[in-house]
């Protein structure tokens, strides 16, 4: 069995949580480093490597373990290198061509992602370089492109499939859920599906109900995969990376005003940890808990806030399955008050599961109930206003802290 | 002949227990049933193509090919025999799909490939998982749900997989492994294997969108993918001509060509497999429709007469048995005698006993398997039993 290695908040289990529980005997051993990172190798040799030197990484072989993190914070990496400038799509598109250089097994198949080079240009040029057999022009048929894409991927092709939109994939819900999630464990672990599901989804300017759909809320349950959404640049191309090297099947969210976002990435090459939720803003009085376009809202409300006299931690937790309950659990014992906001439906969404599991694992450490601020439970309407209703704004959320700092 | 000579040398002591056995069986002809003398057979009826030019009805066999064609055969089919009587004692729940009548397509299919082409089949695929090198054992203990189990007990009867042998399941909704299918065939034209894969699916599934999607995608980019319609008119209890306005599934695929065969010979498959294999190389993919049938109901929960009429059922066992259409081929050939075969009916039927036995003593999961291979390393998540309480376990 290998030892599986968390980032910098290793242990999940005995430390954060409540100590009236069994634990089943499960052949595993964990091993906790704070500062630096081990990369565990599946031969079972193991380097220690201090700081983040990818050059030495890059000429190692093939990792396998796809977990391994910058030592450290998010921060100081893209102040310790100037960097380069990009929009968010752009940043995926980088980490997705530094995972084909890299990998020859790696390849994309989606609608228009080949000679047109994307519909939100994340596979522009990829087409050009890699060849009509690494990038694929599949014809409209999520089902079984998707089906296609797990069936490659049992036999150890790595494909990135792209859903136009993600609603486009509940067609093809049937092989995300039976094959994809289930086939390691109904074949007692034969087949591996390295596969990368990802697509815009959200609520973009007026496209419809159709098209404005949050398909997190709908594969939480699947057992099997991994769902991470991203929200900057910066960890859209570390997370990119990190799906495509993950052995597990990973479905990566993104979000379609998100798109155009300009950041400055470092330039050597990173990956984000596909487990870890990300600390955007350190605070004392409650902690507010987002991921992808709802982030930028609640730092919006967090200047009001902090103009106001309050302090918000804010953490945009990533990774959506599972859920990065180690530090979401230091901040709730720091802060006792705890605000979800989240793009999802309230029936549901992530955040009532969230809701959930905070609730049994932290009951102790909260002083007032858990709050979750999340879209109506509506289609989402065409009508400029009445979409602007149906997500969550930032003077709800400042509403929402101030009633809860109370 | 080589025997008499033998027998009449004098040799040294060593020969003699030889001779005294080479002259008991003198009728015995040891020799042919390893022979791999070519022989050539005229199958029962000739292949009816749509878009390509069919194959001949002759086919190039060997005795030693045919003996093991019968083997493998009373082989699968004794072992679903035996599935039955286990799922009516109860050692078997869930679904349980049997093959019988069926075999002559898995035993013709291997017989034209290697075990580098893929093959994948929907949930009755018991005798497919032998034909690709499961072991009786396996087969039982994953049936019963134990650890020997070739997916150690967790998948069940729908649920077999080998990925040594390219067997890739083994898959429980109707159609959905005809696009996995494609996959594999693009992952092989991907690595440029000059392999192929099977992709095999009912007459049931035939009508479902997916497949339709599938080939559409690996006619345009020329995959190595052979599908193979195993047509046994009735898709669970609905007759084939209720549930599809065209039921000539050999013609379905439009602009993709298509072979029908009668998948109760062994040697028709088996020449339209290698022929298919040949094909789809050059020019992208083909349909196959095997005309077959199955004895049992679609699972044990159907008993199957309610849609179909025994004199059905008993007149296709007496015309059209594939085994027996094989020891028919052998005894017109004097490749081996009536008690031959019957012994090595005997011989299996005890190797099938022993396979319950041992796979009876193999023990159930252990709890720790519960969470095993829910992901490829683990997460340290943790989960839940059903009341959110009780069970919980960290994932390892």
């Amino acid at each position: 069995m290998t030892t599986i290695f968390r980032g910098l908040g290793a242990l999940t289990a005995s430390n954060s949580f409540d100590s009236k529980k069994l634990q089943l005997p499960s052949p595993r051993s964990f091993s906790e480093r704070k500062a630096s990172f081990l990369l565990v190798r599946s031969d079972g040799s193991v380097n220690l490597n201090l700081g983040s030197n990818s050059r030495a990484r890059r000429a190692e072989q093939l990792i396998t373990n796809a977990v391994a993190t910058k030592a450290d914070g998010s921060a100081a990496s893209t102040a310790s290198k100037p960097g380069h400038e990009l929009l968010l799509f752009e940043a995926l598109r980088e980490g997705l061509e530094e995972e084909m250089d890299r990998d020859p097994t790696v390849c994309v198949m989606g609608e228009d992602v080949g000679h047109y080079g994307g519909s939100y240009k994340v596979t522009k040029g990829l087409a050009t370089k890699y060849g009509d057999l690494r990038v694929l022009d599949t014809p409209i048929a999520e089902n079984s492109f998707t089906g296609m894409g797990i069936g490659a991927a049992m036999t150890g092709l790595r494909p990135v499939v792209e859903g136009m939109n993600m609603g486009f994939l509940l067609l093809a819900f049937n092989q995300i859920s039976n094959n994809c999630g289930m086939l390691h464990y109904t074949s007692g672990g034969q087949f591996k599906i390295p596969i990368v599901i990802r697509g815009p989804g959200g609520v973009g300017r007026q496209l419809g109900a159709e098209h404005s759909q949050r398909l997190e809320s709908y594969f939480q349950s699947i057992p099997g995969i991994q769902m991470v959404a991203c929200s900057t640049a910066y960890n859209a191309k570390g997370l990119m990376k990190a799906a495509i090297r993950s052995e597990n099947p990973v479905i990566l969210f993104e979000h379609v005003l998100l798109y155009n976002l300009k950041e400055r990435i470092p330039d050597e090459e990173y990956i984000c940890n596909l487990e870890e939720a990300e600390m955007v803003r350190p605070g004392e009085h409650v902690t507010i808990l987002t991921y992808s376009r709802m982030r930028y809202h609640v730092m919006q409300a967090a200047k009001t806030l902090v103009n106001k006299g309050y302090d918000p931690e804010v953490i945009d937790i990533r990774s959506l399955k599972p859920f990065d309950l180690y530090t979401i659990g230091n901040s709730v014992k720091k802060t006792h008050r705890v605000l979800i906001v989240e793009e999802c439906m309230r029936t549901g969404g992530i955040g009532a599961s969230l809701t959930a599991a905070i609730t049994e694992n932290f009951h102790d450490y909260l002083d007032a109930p858990i709050v979750c601020l999340s879209s109506q439970d509506v289609p989402t309407p065409y009508a400029g206003t009445l979409e602007e209703w149906t997500v969550v704004q930032p003077a709800q959320i400042v509403t929402a802290v101030e009633q809860l700092c109370q | 002949m080589a025997l008499a000579h033998l027998t009449s040398s004098s040799r040294s002591n060593l020969l003699k227990p030889l001779a005294t056995v080479l002259s008991y069986t003198d009728s015995f002809r040891r020799p042919i049933s390893t022979s791999t003398d070519p022989l050539t057979i005229e199958t029962s009826v000739p292949f009816t193509s749509h878009k390509c030019e069919p194959p001949s009805r002759s086919v190039e066999t060997t005795p030693q090919e045919l003996i093991s064609f019968f083997r493998d055969m009373a082989t699968m089919r004794r072992m679903e025999i035996a599935a039955d009587s286990l799922y009516k004692a109860k050692l078997i729940r869930g679904f349980c799909h049997l093959y019988d009548g069926q075999e002559a397509v898995a035993v013709g299919m291997e017989a034209a490939i290697t075990k580098k082409d893929c093959i994948i089949t929907a949930y009755r695929d018991h005798c497919t998982f032998v034909g690709r090198g499961g072991t009786l054992l396996e087969v039982f203990s994953e049936l019963m749900g134990r650890q020997a189990g070739c997916s150690n007990g967790k998948g069940g009867s729908m649920h077999f997989y080998r990925k040594d042998a390219g067997f890739y399941g083994g898959h429980g909704i109707v159609g959905a492994q005809v696009p996995l299918g494609c996959g594999l065939a693009f992952a092989q034209k991907y690595s440029k294997g000059e392999t192929v894969t099977f992709a095999l699916y009912g007459d049931g599934a035939a009508n479902q969108g997916q497949l339709f999607e599938a080939l559409n995608i690996s006619a345009l980019w020329d995959l190595p993918v052979i599908l193979i319609c195993e047509n046994n008119h009735y898709g669970m209890g609905t007759a084939e001509w209720r549930a599809s306005k065209s039921p000539a599934y050999y013609k379905r695929g439009d602009y993709v060509p298509g072979l029908k065969v009668d998948g109760m010979d062994a040697l028709a498959v088996k020449q339209a497999c290698k022929f298919a294999k040949e094909h789809v190389l050059r020019n992208g993919p083909i349909i196959l429709e095997m005309d077959t049938y199955r004895y049992h109901g679609h699972s044990m929960s159907d008993p199957g007469s309610t849609y179909r009429t025994r004199d059905e059922i008993s007149g296709v066992r007496q015309e059209r048995d594939p085994i027996e259409r094989i020891r028919k081929v052998i005894l017109a050939h004097d490749l081996a005698t009536e008690k031959e075969l019957k012994d090595f009916e005997k011989e299996i039927r005890k190797e099938v006993d022993q396979a319950i036995a041992q796979a009876k003593e193999s023990p159930m999961p252990e709890p720790s398997e519960l969470f095993a291979n829910v992901y490829v390393k683990g997460l340290g998540t943790e989960a839940f039993g059903a009341d959110r309480k009780e069970v919980r376990a960290v994932l390892p």
